[in-house]
């Protein structure tokens, strides 16, 4: 938390930098065949080099290294011409050859930035440094069943030698407000991008934060507290949450210890989400040299400019243009362009054609936000499935805007529409809603009119509004009438009489 | 004549124009290997049914006129550090020992489809780390020229089965001298190749930057026919080499006119055996006489080989030997709760690690551990890496003015067997004169070259530039023309292998 930002003033900074883990959106694994679908029975999707068996060799996934190229040249990383894998070793059960291939000291990309900007402007631009991006393959998963009470651990390796791409931060990060809204922009151009899908709860992405706190002392030094690594956060949600319990344990540590940074070795907590705290784990003091060596089973990997440029290419547009884009093009606010964007690449196709086929953006964009997307988020599913095509609801609203029905009216026709798959018109007529000609609505004004005396003679008497009156008794007579056009008519004949 | 006296161009050749059935030629081998294993102990595993079938099927095939491969019917022994899908594959290692591999290494699967006939997996130093063979953890491998030697190693068993004639070829893998050491031991002609030259898949890993599989035979032309079929590239192992094989036992006419072979005055000094100096000039002598021009060079890192050797190698095998746990695969130790350890699980590791490999496989994995514990990987490991290019670029600089390198193979003829075992160090040192071509990425080939007077085989090695096979394998050939040394045969072998009793 920045003193100067922040709603209550603290007399320190909040240091944050991020490790963020994202699986690669590859059917095989990164140096076998295997399939990486998620959710298989456990230890069906393995083969002899997943596994680790004696004579089993890796043989590096092109399209992997693709993906993973396309992420970094999206965040702005200088890429290596030359890069290579190397083997850290650590001894794991789920860790069938005992190294994890890794990258060391050449990562294929480093140096990159994502800039982050709060539509909201609750949060002041933030541009995060990336120190590398790395590619490495997943172990596998430890099970542990202690409800047995045996304190049996099981291991599935359907996800040992899953692509992973490794995302280091520079401690950039000011607040954990900052923290998810920068992780929701990464999230968004990955997915953007194709590079994974980032679904947290089936592993897709994992964080890791680095967090301490720069408290100014009164002789003018910075005191620093030691840095904490927490782990185990499943939310973006539970990364600000433990961010936020972080921060006020070390501000709480500090105040009764006045422990610095380097006095004590680097600590691992990890958050418990139901309890809302961040607990310490045990320490590993000998699992952290892993004895890093170039891994002598794969050859190192050239990228050449021009298999930059291809990569380039085909990347498509980042959020921040896409965002851009709109609000240059269809005139909509940052809010409303950040709100379509976010839900991602397919629904602002959905809105560029509406806004295209009814030529507004603004309606577009409050058709999509109101129906659309409340609906998405009462039924589920994805706008690729959402019944109601770009076409159909272009018809409805030109219909909306031609005068033959009000909006609630043309919610109703909207809510047929997704029921039946059926188009405006059909769906109109299903409904037995005939649009009622403007001579036979005159003559309906005329006869509410001559049927509540009191009503007239209070419009003319200057209250307008008991106009809204004559609207009910006209649905009565005609549930089709156009109640705007209904008030508008009466009210002209109530001036005429005069 | 007998299958055994035939090379096995000529076995090959008598199989396909049906002068000699498949089955006829397996039998006659098996039945040598029946009667001269006991003694020798060169092979862990011998499969009688799945060869004869495998010579059965050839010979039917050949009876109805279908196309044979280029080895048809001849019987090869592979090192048990291969994987073979029909045949435990235990690496000499009690770790391993009862494993049996869900696949073939890609070696194998050539030797298959090219139609020979796999007769059983030979006795090796666990994990291929040795050089006298007494590092198996199912007993030592005996020399064929005197049974109480060692036949050298790691690829002992492969060697010495070749030497008592219990096959024609093996197959032998060759980390830092492992094919040629033993085949000089042992009077047979061995053949590292350029590294990549051969699929590493399925060969179960010790020094990955360094391991090579290559044939082991009596002459360098059936070496040349073997090369044939298991060299090529192989997608599934990223290291393999793309280049095309040549055929070589097609390349091996060419004389050697104008051929330069180096010669490394350093290789002499001290501690070369008198008799094995002899030998090895006697052979630069004849490669003048069939038209190559010797020539002094210089190799100046040559002597940091083995101290480099020693920190790459066991540095990669500490990493390798790492999946050998017990819970997958391979030798568990029985539960035996007690508080000694974290949990049963760390126990169960320890237990099965401490009792499933042996002393030497232990001291490397020690070795390496902590020559790439931080602290100590630029003193060693990084350092190391440094010399190692050092020695590559000495290759580089040599192979401009010379085609070949020529030498000793190792600096004794065969060890008496528990000689050296006491002293690691000293067991370390038969790597003198191999070391460096593995280091370097480059082939080299060793072949008999004389005998010391008590009868022992003394090997002559010759180096080429990367995928310089071609060159090797006619020099040596020429060589081979020109001498009968790789023609000779343990004297009174079939007596002394007569079962006792």
């Amino acid at each position: 938390m920045n003193a100067s930002t922040s709603e209550t003033q603290v007399p320190f900074t909040t240091i944050i930098g991020l490790e963020v883990h994202v699986q690669l959106q590859t059917l095989t694994k990164l140096f076998c065949g295997c399939s990486t679908a998620f959710g298989a029975p456990p230890n069906t999707q393995v083969c002899p080099v997943c596994l680790g068996l004696p004579g089993s060799l890796p043989v590096m996934n092109q399209r992997a290294f693709r993906l993973a190229l396309k992420a970094a040249l999206a965040l702005d990383c200088n890429i290596a011409s030359f890069t290579k894998w190397d083997r850290k070793n650590y001894f794991y059960p789920d860790l069938p050859k005992g190294y994890q291939i890794s990258q060391f000291d050449l990562p294929f990309s480093m140096d990159g930035t994502l800039e982050v900007i709060d539509p909201k402007g609750t949060i002041g631009p933030c541009r995060v440094g990336i120190v590398r991006v790395h590619l490495e393959e997943d172990a596998g998963k430890s099970m542990h069943d202690e409800t047995a009470g045996s304190g049996d651990t099981r291991i599935d390796l359907n996800r040992a030698g899953t692509p992973l791409c490794e995302i280091v931060t520079q401690p950039d990060l000011r607040s954990p407000q900052e923290a998810r809204l920068w992780l929701n922009e990464l999230k968004l151009l990955l997915v953007y991008l194709g590079v994974s899908d980032c679904n947290m709860q089936e592993g897709s992405l994992r964080v890791d934060a680095n967090v301490n706190l720069h408290i100014p002392q009164p002789d003018g030094r910075i005191a620093k507290t030691p840095i904490v690594e927490i782990k185990n956060m499943n939310s973006f949600r539970s990364v600000e949450r433990a961010l936020v319990y972080e921060t006020t344990r070390q501000w709480g540590v500090w105040q009764e210890t006045h422990a610095e940074m380097g006095k004590t070795p680097k600590q691992t907590r990890g958050w418990d989400d139901p309890a809302g705290v961040t607990r310490a784990q045990r320490h590993k003091e000998e699992s952290s040299d892993y004895r890093y060596f170039p891994e002598p089973d794969l050859v190192p990997v050239t990228v050449s400019s021009a298999q930059q440029a291809a990569v380039r290419s085909e990347m498509g547009e980042p959020p921040v243009r896409v965002r851009k884009g709109l609000e240059t093009r269809w005139k909509i606010s940052a809010y409303d362009a950040d709100v379509l964007v976010n839900q991602g690449r397919q629904l602002v196709d959905y809105f560029e054609e509406l806004a295209t086929l009814i030529g507004d953006g603004k309606i577009a964009s409050n058709w999509l936000q109101q129906d659309v997307l409340r609906t998405l988020n009462e039924r589920g599913g994805t706008i690729e499935d959402f019944p109601v095509r770009p076409a159909a609801l272009a018809e409805l609203i030109a219909r909306v805007n031609a005068g033959d029905f009000d909006t609630s009216r043309a919610r109703e026709i909207f809510s047929e529409m997704l029921a039946s798959g059926r188009s405006a018109a059909d769906a109109v007529l299903s409904m037995g809603i005939a649009v009622v000609g403007d001579d036979e609505l005159v003559a309906l004004c005329r006869d509410i009119l001559a049927a509540n005396p009191k009503i007239v003679a209070d419009v003319k008497g200057g209250k307008e509004q008991a106009a809204a009156g004559l609207i009910g008794h006209a649905k009565k007579k005609n549930p089709n009438i156009n109640p705007g056009k209904v008030r508008t008519i009466c009210i002209d004949l109530i001036r005429a009489m005069q | 004549m007998q299958p055994a006296d035939l090379s096995a161009i000529d076995l090959v050749a008598a199989v396909r124009q049906g002068d000699l059935s498949a089955v006829q030629c397996t039998e006659a081998f098996l039945n040598r290997i029946q009667y001269c294993n006991g003694a020798i102990n060169a092979f862990l595993n011998v499969d009688r049914a799945g060869a004869l079938a495998c010579a059965e099927s050839i010979d039917v095939r050949r009876r109805s006129g279908q196309p044979l491969g280029p080895l048809a019917g001849l019987p090869v022994a592979v090192k048990d550090a291969l994987c073979t899908a029909d045949l435990p594959t235990t690496a000499a290692s009690k770790i391993l020992e009862n494993f049996r591999p869900p696949y073939d290494a890609f070696v194998v699967s050539r030797l298959r489809q090219a139609d020979a006939v796999i007769v059983g997996k030979t006795n090796m130093d666990e994990f291929a780390m040795g050089g006298s063979n007494e590092n198996s953890a199912f007993g030592p491998v005996h020399n064929p020229w005197d049974f109480s030697r060692a036949p050298g190693g790691s690829s002992g068993g492969s060697a010495a089965c070749v030497a008592a004639d219990m096959t024609p070829v093996a197959i032998g893998s060759d980390t830092g001298g492992s094919i040629r050491q033993p085949a000089g031991l042992c009077g047979i002609t061995g053949l590292k190749p350029t590294y990549g030259r051969v699929s590493r898949r399925g060969l179960i890993a010790f020094a990955s930057s360094l391991d090579q599989i290559g044939p082991m035979a009596r002459s360098a032309a059936d070496c040349a026919l073997v090369l044939e079929t298991i060299a090529g590239h192989d997608p599934g192992d990223s290291t393999s080499l793309t280049d095309a094989v040549p055929r070589y036992t097609s390349l091996l006419e060419q004389p050697l006119a104008g051929v330069r072979v180096g010669r490394v005055p350093e290789h002499f000094a001290a501690g070369l055996d008198p008799e094995v100096a002899k030998g090895v000039e006697e052979a630069f002598a004849v490669l003048k006489a069939a038209g190559a021009t010797v020539h002094d060079i210089a190799m100046p890192h040559a002597k940091y080989g083995v101290a480099t050797y020693y920190l790459v190698a066991p540095c990669e095998a500490s990493s390798n030997l790492a999946r050998y746990d017990g819970a997958h695969y391979g030798h568990r130790a029985s539960a035996k709760p007690s508080s000694a350890f974290e949990s049963p699980l760390i126990e169960m590791y320890c237990r099965s690690r401490a009792e499933g490999f042996g002393p030497e496989v232990k001291r490397r994995i020690m070795l390496g551990t902590y020559a790439l514990s931080s602290g100590y990987y630029d003193a060693y490991y990084a350092k190391a890496l440094k010399v190692r290019r050092l020695i590559r670029q000495d290759y580089l600089d040599a192979f401009e003015h010379v085609d070949l390198i020529g030498g000793p193979v190792s600096a004794t003829p065969a060890f008496k067997l528990g000689e050296k075992t006491g002293d690691p160090l000293a067991m370390y040192l038969v790597d003198l004169y191999t070391v460096s071509t593995n280091l370097a990425g480059v082939g080299g080939i060793s072949f008999p070259c004389g005998f010391t007077k008590s009868g022992l085989p003394i090997g002559f090695q010759l180096q080429a530039p990367a995928l310089g096979e071609p060159l090797l394998l006619r020099a040596s050939d020429r060589f081979q023309r020109l001498t009968d040394w790789h023609l000779r045969r343990p004297p009174n072998l079939t007596a002394l292998c007569t079962p006792k009793g």
